[in-house]
């Protein structure tokens, strides 16, 4: 391995990307475009269902009801309806997720003492906030009744009744259960992920497609050299996206950070060589730079997305998909992000997922520079 | 030789030198430093390049003639250690084709048909990359840039990006990039395609200046105009070498009769009676006129008076002129054609 030649090449991809302003506008506004978005517009807190309401009693009685929907957080009343009609076509337009209908007799047969119906409406398009919004109705529903039968046995003459059990729940590690909380550790893999493969996917395919190749290999540079000189630069954009993502979940959306930095940035460091390998294997095998741009989609980008952990729980796949998820490496990096983010976990717990890491890169590097020629094709 | 020997050894770069100096006492033992024999190259069923033989010697400016999808990149690119051969044998710089591409690659430099130096780099940082590539660093790289880019005339645009230059200009930073790192042989493939007359020229007194050097020059070429700068010369056709000499010498044995330069009108009327008679091997429009071969042991001029006098057709003016490696070329073309 002689280091001037490593260095010449390395040197020479810093200029590409220096004088491509499209690669460099991807490098800084795409971290910042993602974390946004994961930031701010996609959450999975489902807070202020607009509903609406079909009062038919219309008494003392239902209405202290519905307010304690219109007083709750989780609720807002937004239409006061006269027919379930109207109800069908709010839900159909998506106008409102839940429409609750209250018997005519609603008050009267709570003073009778027997269980009256009530009937709430969910639009289930989307099971998880469906499922959601009806455990929020149920609370309700129950918190209402626990109280009116609490008052009727004291009314019985009952002065200390005690419920056996009484919850008293903590979460720990995302304490307000925010969704940011749990996006943005494991955006930082998908920002990685991106930039990694889909960058260097370019590097050698592109000197196929420009010619530049033909002279490259005419050359006495050795596959070795090329490969490390060629994965350099796009180390530091890797490193780069990394801090952004890390300032930018701190500073802007206040993420706890609650593990060492140090750790967070050496762990990965081994991650971003396993997408540079990746993409580099990819930028190999593809003819041309639009295929690699695609394969970089679809091998690097979707596993990432769908597979590693970030967004969808591992733990609730079928387990046939479980077992692939230990072939996608963005899955041990999405735990040590979040057990470094969140949990604050020393290397202790994850040197497991390192050690799977360092693996992957290793191999996919050795894949990269077996499977490159230094041949006409 | 010795002399360079020294002349390298002395400067600095330990490392760079010695693999210099290999190459160069590798070279010293060879009489030839481009020998081939019965190279075949197959892609699949077709035949690119098909048996072909020929040595090539220390400091000659070779050139390589062909029409295209005759073999000669094919060729130029088995001896760059770019493609592997199907069969056969061949040294470069004293290195084998088959066993050694690797080494071939410091002692040689390249320009491929198409441009391929980076366009989004300019001048120096091209000349400056393929230094770093061949080892160069320090000082020595610098006098030898500094050396380069006076060589091609390209001081002045050293910071341009590459893009921006004219052909003539970026085909000389190519062949810049090429001899940066002093190779014993260069191997040009069709390095003026698509450059203006003047550029080809001044690109055409570089080579000589690198001839006189002792660097050998192996070029491939399908301009008639430029095969007369090479030492010797390689027809190439359909993958075979069919003649190989000096161009004089390939004028020589080829047409030593000469070409009979004819004028007259209606000149398409006469080429049409021309192609139909036994005695004439070849008839072609040549400008205003027409270029005649007669076969062996022909009076050309006799026949031709006779032929024009017979469909009245006005004989203007008549005369012997030298072959142009264009007539010879087409000849040969035609004979193999033939068989």
């Amino acid at each position: 391995m002689n280091l001037s030649r490593t260095w010449a090449i390395a040197k020479k991809e810093f200029f590409h990307i220096y004088r491509d302003p499209r690669s460099l506008g991807l490098v800084i506004l795409m971290p910042a475009l993602l974390m946004l978005l994961f930031g701010y517009a996609v959450t999975l807190d489902v807070k202020k269902v607009s509903m609406a309401v079909l009062d038919r009693d219309r008494s003392q009685g239902s209405l202290n009801f519905i307010q304690r929907f219109s007083a709750s957080p989780y609720f807002n009343l937004r239409y006061s309806v006269q027919s379930e009609k109207e109800i069908k076509r709010l839900i159909d337009q998506g106008e409102v997720k839940m429409g609750l209908v209250l018997p005519w007799d609603f008050s009267k047969t709570i003073k009778a003492e027997k269980i009256v119906p009530i009937q709430v409406l969910i639009d289930g398009a989307d099971a998880n906030t469906a499922n959601i919004i009806l455990g929020y109705a149920q609370a309700i529903a129950r918190q209402y009744t626990q109280e009116k039968t609490i008052l009727k046995v004291s009314r019985m003459g009952v002065t200390n009744l005690n419920l056996p059990v009484d919850v008293r729940p903590r979460v720990w590690f995302n304490e307000d259960l925010e969704s940011k909380n749990y996006f943005v550790p494991g955006l930082v893999a998908v920002i990685i992920s991106i930039i990694g493969v889909l960058l260097t996917g370019q590097v050698i395919v592109r000197e196929w497609e420009k010619g530049t190749m033909e002279l490259l290999i005419s050359t006495p540079v050795r596959k070795g050299e090329l490969m490390i000189g060629k994965l350099f630069p796009y180390f530091f954009l890797g490193l780069l996206d990394l801090s952004l993502a890390v300032l930018m979940g701190k500073w802007v959306f206040q993420v706890p950070l609650r593990g060492s930095i140090a750790l967070l940035f050496a762990l990965s460091c081994i991650y971003i060589f396993v997408a540079l390998a990746l993409g580099l294997t990819i930028s190999i095998f593809a003819r041309t730079q639009l295929l690699a741009n695609q394969m970089a989609m679809v091998i690097g980008f979707l596993p990432t997305f769908l597979l590693s952990g970030f967004t969808f729980v591992i733990a609730n796949m079928p387990i046939w998909l479980q077992i692939i998820t230990y072939g996608v490496a963005p899955r041990y990096y999405v735990t040590i992000l979040k057990d470094v983010f969140l949990k604050g976990v020393g290397f202790s717990f994850l040197w497991r997922e390192t050690l799977v890491l360092i693996v992957i890169a290793a191999a996919g590097l050795a894949v990269a520079v077996k499977s490159f020629k230094k041949e006409l094709r | 030789m010795l002399v360079t020997a020294f002349r390298i050894y002395r400067v600095s770069s330990i490392k760079y030198q010695a693999s210099r100096l290999h190459i160069l006492l590798r070279q010293m033992m060879t009489a030839f430093v481009v020998e081939v024999k019965d190279l075949v190259k197959k892609f699949d069923s077709f035949v690119a390049v098909d048996h072909i033989h020929f040595q090539v010697e220390r400091g000659e400016i070779f050139g390589f003639l062909g029409p295209n999808g005759a073999g000669k990149s094919t060729t130029i690119r088995m001896l760059c250690g770019l493609l592997l051969p199907t069969s056969g044998k061949g040294k470069v710089a004293g290195f084998d084709i088959m066993m050694e591409p690797e080494k071939i690659k410091q002692a040689i430099g390249y320009m491929s048909q198409r441009f391929s130096l980076y366009d989004d780099l300019t001048v120096i940082e091209n000349l400056h990359f393929f230094g770093g590539i061949y080892g160069l660093s320090g000082s020595l790289q610098k006098e030898k840039e500094k050396e380069v880019l006076e060589m091609i005339g390209l001081q002045e645009l050293q910071d341009r990006i590459t893009r921006t230059l004219d052909v003539g200009s970026k085909q000389r930073l190519a062949l810049g990039c090429a001899i940066l790192h002093e190779p014993s042989i260069l191997f040009l493939d069709e390095p003026t395609s698509g450059v203006d007359p003047i550029s080809r020229r001044s690109f055409w007194s570089l080579i000589q200046q690198m001839g006189e050097k002792g660097v050998t020059t192996f070029v491939t070429t399908h301009y008639m105009d430029e095969a007369e700068y090479c030492g010797r010369l390689a027809l190439i056709y359909q993958g075979r070498v069919i003649a190989l000499g000096t161009p004089s010498e390939l004028k020589q044995e080829t047409l030593s009769q000469g070409v009979l330069e004819v004028d007259c009108d209606p000149l398409m009327h006469a080429l049409d009676l021309l192609q139909k008679e036994r005695w004439v091997s070849e008839s072609a429009v040549f400008g205003d006129g027409l270029h005649v071969i007669g076969k062996e042991g022909v009076d050309l001029e006799w026949e031709v008076k006779a032929l024009f006098q017979k469909h009245e057709i006005l004989l203007k003016r008549m005369g012997w002129i030298r072959a142009s490696l264009e007539d010879v070329f087409v000849s040969l073309i035609e004979k193999e054609g033939k068989q």
